[in-house]
């Protein structure tokens, strides 16, 4: 049966009959897109012959399920949010409501659950338990966490887009890796120096980009970080090439206590308490927070002293910096210099935990979903960029988790393996509702005599 | 009232490329004088202004302000003669605050006379303070000229730039703005070099005047006797008073 669509039809149409003819077109949309890509599928036999698969079940499910979404959309929640925003227009007084206790209180609140996350899960799980939350989500979410905000700097506050930043964090990985398993030096005094060596090889590679801006300053970072990546891959006498350095020694109690079970010190001897590898991770999460506190703290405090104030300027108007009085060129380099180092903290902390290095944790990759978490927590603001990262590696680290999807879509599937679709919808979505990032409102730094509230309808852009 | 040569251009050629935009001009300003620069779209007016703060840099010709010659001087270190500038523009920062903005302009002395030099811009532009919490972008135009002056003031300057600082404003506002410069000029004694299309009020307010015809000085003279001059009068005055 035919269906002629006339706009005079719309008019009369009920959402819900309109909802039922979409739903209807979308599910011929879904049929024709996916008839191939889902319902046939080349496979190879035991005898290594290719043969094709035919998986109409899985298409029918993947049809139905466009068009339930498409009239569930259309019938349902359209309409909602029409309503909502009529409402909303209707009383734009109302809109200034004061923010809920957990708004206003959003730092203070995060901090005390992070302080408190590894004691929870061991509550919960025991110590045994404890291991994976703590390891897998707790210090891998930070490190991208202090990443993110390391980056931040460079591009949320001076506005230099940097594509190679994980080129830092390889040299802070390196350096340590490096140092530690030649020379023995500890990870308390190679923490800074790895630092310093980020650091400089963030001014290295600031000079030569002085004087290019935007795209141009993009292409250029992303070859610096391929550049650092190919010298680990083929420098083999030095960093061991795509091998890895293996044996990279562990973080000591503040050199009182080990974390080695062979060694005298060992912390659970000293103790006196029984062993158990979880000591470890929880003390490595406490110092990856640690280091994203002071991440934290040093970019807020850096954003009321006349460098951070220069790097906001230099992103909104070089010209007129120059015209002010600012020195363009060592404002950048700072930039690039401050931002590097948290990359090589970030970098030496990740060597010793993994205790191990190899090129491929550096890839392009991992610049990009750097840049993605700052990006998505919008540019500029700590608070959002930690709710990205939690979202986009929380997010991804769930996946693993979902063992029981197997059950819908048979054995062979490895949720794993969305995690980069999974990643471009968040991005899209995000984007579509919120292009500024999660949160686009910048503070602003200073005041004329007290801190005054400012109201958002000041701060806000107009819409046009 | 004038004293001493503040900012002396001898001979000043400045090339776009393998494109001459400047041929050798010769501007002086001395202490104390407000002097305008007028000209039509293209002449080379705005590219003066921003060879003085060595961007592009001349390639010929010398560029002194009291007594130091700035010609080859990085631009961060000329603003640091004190000379301030309202660019092109205006170039206000637009995600900082007013505020913010103001604290910018007073980055030379890290500041140490903010206070002080904040109340001096609110008095000049009591708009400005109306609007401290507001970011520099949600401004009007013409709170976006006071803004770009205000932060330009904050540099405690010898010598303030303006390069058009009447473009694109609504006639009442250009003289609000005209209004504010004469004031700076009379209670403080500031010297200004002022860039303008209009050139009507850009004469009556100056001392001295320029008259700029594709990257040449034609003519100089007295605001007064530029704005009786036939030929600036067909040139740039007739076909209505701005």
């Amino acid at each position: 049966m035919a269906v002629t669509v006339s706009p005079e039809r719309d008019v009369v149409a009920t959402p819900v009959q309109r909802a039922f003819r979409e739903a209807l077109y979308a599910a011929a949309i879904a049929l024709g897109l996916f008839v191939l890509f889902i319902g046939l599928k080349t496979d190879q036999n035991i005898s290594n012959e290719l043969i094709l698969v035919q998986r109409w079940g899985l298409l029918a499910i993947v049809v139905i399920a466009t068009a339930v979404g498409r009239f569930l959309y259309v019938g349902y929640a359209q309409p909602a949010m029409e309503r909502a925003k009529a409402q909303k227009a209707a009383a734009p007084a109302a809109a200034a409501t004061a923010p809920g206790f957990i708004r206003r209180n959003f730092n203070q609140i995060g901090v005390a659950v992070l302080l408190l996350y590894p004691v929870a899960i061991v509550l919960l799980f025991g110590f045994q338990g404890s291991l994976k939350w703590v390891d897998n989500f707790g210090i891998q979410i930070l490190i991208y966490v202090m990443l993110a905000w390391g980056l931040n700097i460079v591009i949320g506050l001076a506005g230099l887009l940097d594509l190679g930043y994980v080129a830092f964090y390889a040299v802070g990985a390196y350096a340590y890796a490096l140092l530690g398993t030649h020379f023995g030096l500890s990870f308390w005094i190679l923490l800074p120096a790895a630092g310093l060596m980020a650091a400089f090889w963030g001014v290295m590679l600031g000079f030569p980009v002085l004087r290019l801006r935007g795209d141009y300053l993009a292409i250029v970072t992303l070859a610096f970080g391929e550049i650092i990546r190919l010298v680990i891959i083929n420098w083999r006498e030095v960093t061991n090439g795509s091998a890895g350095i293996s044996g990279i020694p562990k973080v000591s109690f503040f050199g009182l206590m080990s974390f080695n079970v062979s060694d005298p010190n060992y912390i659970a001897k000293v103790l006196g308490i029984a062993q158990s590898g979880a000591y470890y991770k929880i003390f490595l999460y406490y110092l990856i927070l640690g280091l994203c506190f002071l991440t934290a703290f040093v970019t807020i405090r850096l954003r009321r002293l006349p460098v951070g104030r220069a790097w906001e300027a230099l992103r909104e108007d070089e010209i007129a910096c120059r015209s002010l009085g600012i020195n363009t060129t060592t404002t950048k380099l700072t930039a690039f210099a401050t931002g590097a180092m948290f990359g090589g903290f970030a970098g030496s902390f990740f060597a010793a935990r993994q205790g191990f290095v190899s090129p491929e944790s550096f890839v392009f990759l991992e610049s990009a979903i750097i840049l993605a978490i700052v990006v998505l927590g919008g540019m500029g603001s700590l608070g959002g960029i930690a709710v990205a990262a939690l979202v986009m590696i929380g997010g991804t680290e769930i996946l693993r988790e979902l063992d029981f999807l197997k059950a819908v879509f048979g054995p062979d599937f490895t949720p794993e393996l969305y995690r980069m679709l999974l990643f471009g919808m968040a991005m899209v979505i995000v984007m579509l509702w919120k292009p500024r990032g999660f949160v686009g409102s910048r503070e602003p730094t200073a005041f004329l005599k007290e801190r005054r509230a400012v109201s958002g309808s000041f701060t806000k852009e107009g819409h046009g | 009232m004038a004293g001493t040569t503040l900012l002396d251009i001898k001979g000043v050629e400045t090339y776009y490329g393998n494109i001459r935009a400047l041929n050798g001009v010769d501007v002086s300003v001395k202490e104390g004088e407000i002097v305008a620069l007028i000209g039509a779209n293209g002449a080379g007016k705005s590219t003066l202004m921003m060879t003085i703060f060595g961007a592009p840099r001349a390639r010929a010709g010398t560029i002194t302000f009291s007594g130091t010659d700035i010609t080859q001087m990085p631009t961060h270190e000329i603003a640091r003669m004190r000379i301030a500038q309202s660019p092109e523009g205006r170039r206000i920062f637009p995600r900082m605050t007013v505020m913010e903005n103001l604290q910018m302009g007073a980055s030379l002395d890290n500041l140490k006379y903010y206070d002080e030099d904040v109340e001096k811009v609110f008095t000049l532009f009591p708009r400005l303070k109306e609007r401290i919490a507001q970011r520099g972008g949600t401004l009007s135009g013409g709170e976006q000229q006071m803004l770009s002056i205000g932060r330009a003031l904050m540099a405690r300057p010898k010598l303030l730039l303006l390069d058009e600082p009447s473009l694109g404003l609504a006639p009442l506002i250009v003289k609000q703005i005209f209004d504010a410069i004469r004031e700076l000029n009379r209670t403080q004694g500031l010297t200004v070099f002022l860039v303008e299309q209009n050139a009507f009020g850009a004469l009556k307010l100056a001392t001295r005047g320029y008259v700029m015809v594709n990257g040449n000085v034609t003519m100089s003279g007295t605001g007064k006797e530029l704005l009786a001059n036939p030929e600036v009068r067909a040139a740039y005055l007739e076909g209505g008073h701005h």
